[in-house]
């Protein structure tokens, strides 16, 4: 299965990115998908403006939760396609703050990367937003509140590990409307990109998630207030005794 | 770091050095590469005609410059990341100093000082 979805499609195999490269959306799609990202980022922006002002202690850990994504952005990892990709980051803000200031955190991240790297770009800006700083931290909210329940660590994992997945399925998407199949149209173009995207992503979505859940636990034991704050987990009672 | 922890960094790291031990990717031109210029070509391939409207205002000059540029942007989120982990680590541990201290203090000398 692999090697023929590999074979029918050669130049793809071996490139991965979670970004659309700059240009490569026609202006139509580019304008329509920056349309779309900015009522997220301008709520994401005012939400962090409230968090800075009425929580001024956490600022610290939202910082940590961008600098999250900074690093696993920039480590491409290899996986068992053959190729390399890299995980998003963005779960562990979302599941933190809630998904609307990963909005802007994953936009400066993404910034960063169009402006300095040439990875991703400015007009495909909107499009890559979307998919990796808004869809897939809403995915990974989403599910941690589903699997909260569950258990912790088990809602983290999958919160993060989903949410990579969903950054990619849209992007995914997002090649798919802009560059149909001659033959097969949209739908084939979906099944073309989709299958090459999902052999390379899952085990990258699976570091992710395990990432993610190791820091989770780092922030609970040493971190407990910030969490109580955020009305998060469990209380912390392990370091931080509630003694008040 | 629990040994939960240890256990799982472990899973990590062989989730990320399975596919470089593996036999995968003989069938590609380069093993693990992620060339720019091969999404282009896929979607070129399809749509011969499709022109990149809008050009990369800059591109690092060499793959030394673009390695340069990503070492640096892991580096400046690793290092925020630990400045925040180190110094609520040391002020967690401060207050458990502090409030064993205060438990070890003898009840009397305690209400004095309050």
């Amino acid at each position: 299965m692999r090697l023929s979805a590999c074979n029918l499609v050669p130049s793809l195999a071996g490139e991965i990115r979670m970004h659309i490269m700059e240009g490569f959306l026609p202006p139509l799609h580019a304008a329509a998908w920056t349309a779309v990202s900015v009522p997220f980022l301008v709520f994401g922006a005012r939400r962090i403006v409230r968090i800075t002002r009425e929580q001024p202690q956490l600022k610290l850990l939202l910082a940590s939760a961008g600098a999250f994504a900074f690093v696993l952005s920039a480590l491409k990892l290899p996986s068992v396609s053959g190729s390399c990709s890299h995980p998003t980051g963005t779960g562990l803000g979302a599941i933190l703050f809630g998904p609307s200031v990963m909005a802007v955190l994953g936009a400066v991240v993404l910034l960063f990367q169009a402006v300095l790297l040439a990875h991703g770009g400015l007009t495909t800006l909107g499009a890559n937003i979307v998919s990796m700083a808004i869809v897939g931290p809403w995915v990974a909210y989403g599910c941690f509140r589903l699997a909260r329940p569950i258990g912790l660590g088990l809602a983290v994992f999958l919160a993060a590990m989903l949410g990579n997945l969903a950054t990619y399925a849209v992007t995914t998407v997002q090649l798919a409307l802009a560059f149909p199949d001659p033959t097969s149209g949209f739908a084939g173009a979906l099944v073309k990109f989709g299958g090459i995207f999902a052999l390379t992503q899952i085990p990258l979505a699976i570091i992710e998630g395990l990432v993610t859940v190791v820091v989770i636990n780092l922030l609970i034991r040493i971190s407990g207030d910030d969490l109580w704050q955020l009305g998060f987990g469990p209380r912390p009672c392990r370091v931080t005794e509630v003694t008040t | 770091m629990t040994r939960i922890d240890w256990t799982l960094l472990g899973f990590i790291l062989i989730l990320v050095t399975a596919p470089l031990l593996l036999p995968v990717g003989g069938h590609l031109d380069e093993r693990f590469a992620g060339a720019d210029g091969q999404a282009q070509e896929a979607i070129l391939a399809t749509h011969p005609r499709y022109e990149p409207w809008f050009e990369p205002l800059w591109e690092p000059p060499s793959g030394e410059i673009e390695s340069l540029l990503f070492a640096l942007q892991a580096a400046l989120g690793a290092g925020v990341l630990g400045y925040y982990f180190g110094l609520r680590r040391g002020q967690t541990r401060a207050r458990s100093a502090a409030r064993a201290a205060e438990r070890a203090q003898p009840s009397s000398t305690r209400d004095g000082t309050e």
